[in-house]
């Protein structure tokens, strides 16, 4: 559905905000770009949406290509901005009705979608409401609701949640389930929150400084970190991290403010096997924890460093 | 052109007209100003005589086919502020990812903005009337003509601009050098005869000159140059004008 080859957008002379990426979005799927700010998504979505032009490379969507064939992507193509794009002193219904014209809706056709998108992000009974008086997560459904309205068959969303809160963003998350579901519309979606890449994605490319580091599934990609991480509270940590140090099944150990930080595959049968040993030498346990890796912990693993020490610089 | 494209004129023609009637405040605003030059400056002035004004006008006959313009131009600068406005609460983004053409855009823009300055221009008309100026009814619809011209240019004007600028601010500050010393300058206030003849040329060379003066011709029969010579000068300032707004709004990015 997306194809793209070697995109590159140089800003000015020399900041390489896309450097050379290539990748594919297949039909029906929620692909995602997880990144820190300032990785390059936006730029990506623009270039994509035909706002921007690509200093070289280029993509493919639905078959039209960015830059032949500009109209087709943009008929194809239903977009929500990272900044709100509404317009506040119109009501919901006719920010959905001068968006259909522009497609080229015909009459009947827009009030029956209109009815339909409103109801598919449950904003049936604010239609008539001037915008400015929607809250934040109420806009972005709008606007979700907008970019459906001409059936299009790749949706962008551009950090979809950004500055919601999570009771809020849990509902936008639901809300892209369902019209991924119910309208096959594929989705290319960009966002900083790891839970929201793996919660929503079928894959992921993990960008970062304008280059994509890897694409995969979000179980594969925790999978190569090939471990779960058991945390163990104690009496006597460092006696108990000694008799634990030599196990065959421990692949890292670190002790700190007494907790002992495990590394190992299949965490869940090691626990009984600690309780053992803690046991054995008469150690008293105050309590085991055990995570599976997230995709922080994958974003860690290629670029050491964490999305969240960049949030707040931007 | 698409039907979309005329659609998307509509569309953008329609949205100005809306968010025009639900700003009340800025109605009133638009509307109070220019009716306190009418009325303050007109009846201040009464009893000034001043030459080049003939003797059968008073000043406030004078002064309405000013004040009417002042009132377009000043409105039409809102199109240009919509344009940054636009811009900055991002949904200039969604308008430039449509599939229609750039220039059916600026085409709605411009008659959306020229619409609601016209609408302006002609409740000032209107005032003028209720505080007793002398109007040539048969001046009226050839009145309307100039006053659609100067609206087009003026609209035009503040999309070039602000094609081109990102701040709110600086582009009203911009407008505000520029117009004030243009309205002046325009015969709107003062005829031409009384000034220097360095003056002279810049009153001939603003753009302004030719919509107050024609507008005077057509209301009440008293302009400085031949209606024609207003009409051309007008038509072919408007012309170029929309060529650049156009052309600088096609090639704004986000």
């Amino acid at each position: 559905m997306i194809i793209v080859r070697n995109l590159v957008k140089i800003y000015g002379k020399s900041i390489r905000a896309v450097d050379n990426i290539s990748f594919n979005v297949n039909e029906g799927e929620i692909f995602g770009f997880l990144g820190p700010n300032g990785a390059g998504k936006t730029t990506t979505v623009k270039i994509l949406a035909t706002l921007l032009k690509p200093t070289s490379g280029t993509a493919e969507i639905a078959g039209y290509d960015i830059l032949r064939n500009p109209d087709g992507v943009r008929r194809s193509i239903g977009i929500v901005f990272q900044n709100p794009a509404l317009d506040d002193q119109l009501t919901g219904i006719e920010n959905l009705d001068y968006h259909a014209r522009m497609y080229g809706l015909g009459k009947e056709e827009r009030k029956r979608r209109i009815k339909e998108v409103l109801e598919l992000v449950g904003l049936a009974d604010k239609a008539n409401v001037l915008v400015k008086n929607y809250s934040g997560g109420m806009k972005r459904r709008l606007e979700i609701a907008r970019g459906l309205m001409h059936y299009p068959k790749v949706l962008f969303l551009d950090e979809p949640t950004l500055g919601l809160d999570a009771q809020t963003r849990r509902a936008i998350w639901s809300y892209i389930k369902k019209l991924n579901r119910e309208e096959g519309v594929t989705v290319f979606l960009t966002t900083h929150y790891m839970e929201e890449a793996d919660y929503l994605c079928d894959r992921v490319a993990i960008i970062d400084k304008g280059k994509i580091l890897v694409v995969d599934k979000p179980e594969k990609l925790k999978s190569y970190i090939g471990k779960d991480v058991i945390y163990v509270e104690c009496l006597n940590s460092n006696l108990l991290a000694e008799k634990v140090r030599d196990m065959e099944w421990v692949e890292s150990i670190k002790v700190k403010d007494g907790v002992i930080t495990l590394g190992v595959k299949q965490g869940e049968k090691r626990i009984p096997d600690l309780v053992d040993i803690a046991q054995r030498n008469d150690l008293k346990i105050f309590s085991i924890s055990m995570r599976k890796p997230s995709l922080e912990d994958v974003f860690l693993y290629y670029t050491g460093r964490r999305i969240r020490d960049e949030e707040g610089t931007a | 052109m698409k039907s979309s494209d005329l659609q998307a004129i509509y569309v953008m023609w329609l949205r100005q007209i809306k968010r025009f009637v639900r700003a009340r405040s800025r109605l009133v605003a638009n509307i109070a100003q220019p009716f306190f030059f009418l009325a303050i400056l007109g009846f201040g002035f009464s009893s000034a005589r001043f030459p080049g004004i003939p003797i059968k006008l008073t000043y406030i006959d004078f002064i309405t086919p000013g004040i009417i313009t002042m009132a377009v131009i000043f409105s039409s600068m809102f199109a240009g502020i919509s344009v940054i406005w636009d811009r900055q609460f991002g949904f200039l983004q969604e308008v430039l990812v449509a599939p229609v053409s750039r220039i059916s855009i600026v085409i709605g823009r411009t008659l959306g903005g020229s619409t609601t300055a016209i609408i302006q221009g002609l409740i000032i008309l209107a005032i003028s009337m209720i505080l007793g100026v002398k109007i040539s009814v048969l001046g009226l619809l050839p009145a309307l003509i100039f006053m659609i011209l100067t609206a087009f240019m003026s609209v035009s004007f503040g999309i070039l601009i602000a094609s081109r600028m990102e701040d709110i601010h600086g582009f009203q500050l911009i407008m505000n050098l520029l117009l004030m010393p243009l309205v002046f300058l325009s015969t709107a206030f003062f005829p031409i005869e009384g000034l220097p003849n360095w003056l002279k040329y810049v009153v001939y060379a603003n753009p302004l000159t030719y919509s107050v003066d024609g507008i005077r011709g057509c209301l009440i029969g008293a302009s400085y140059f031949p209606l024609t010579l207003d009409l051309i000068a007008i038509a072919g300032l408007c012309a170029v004008m929309m060529g650049l707004g156009a052309y600088s709004f096609s090639k704004c990015e986000v």
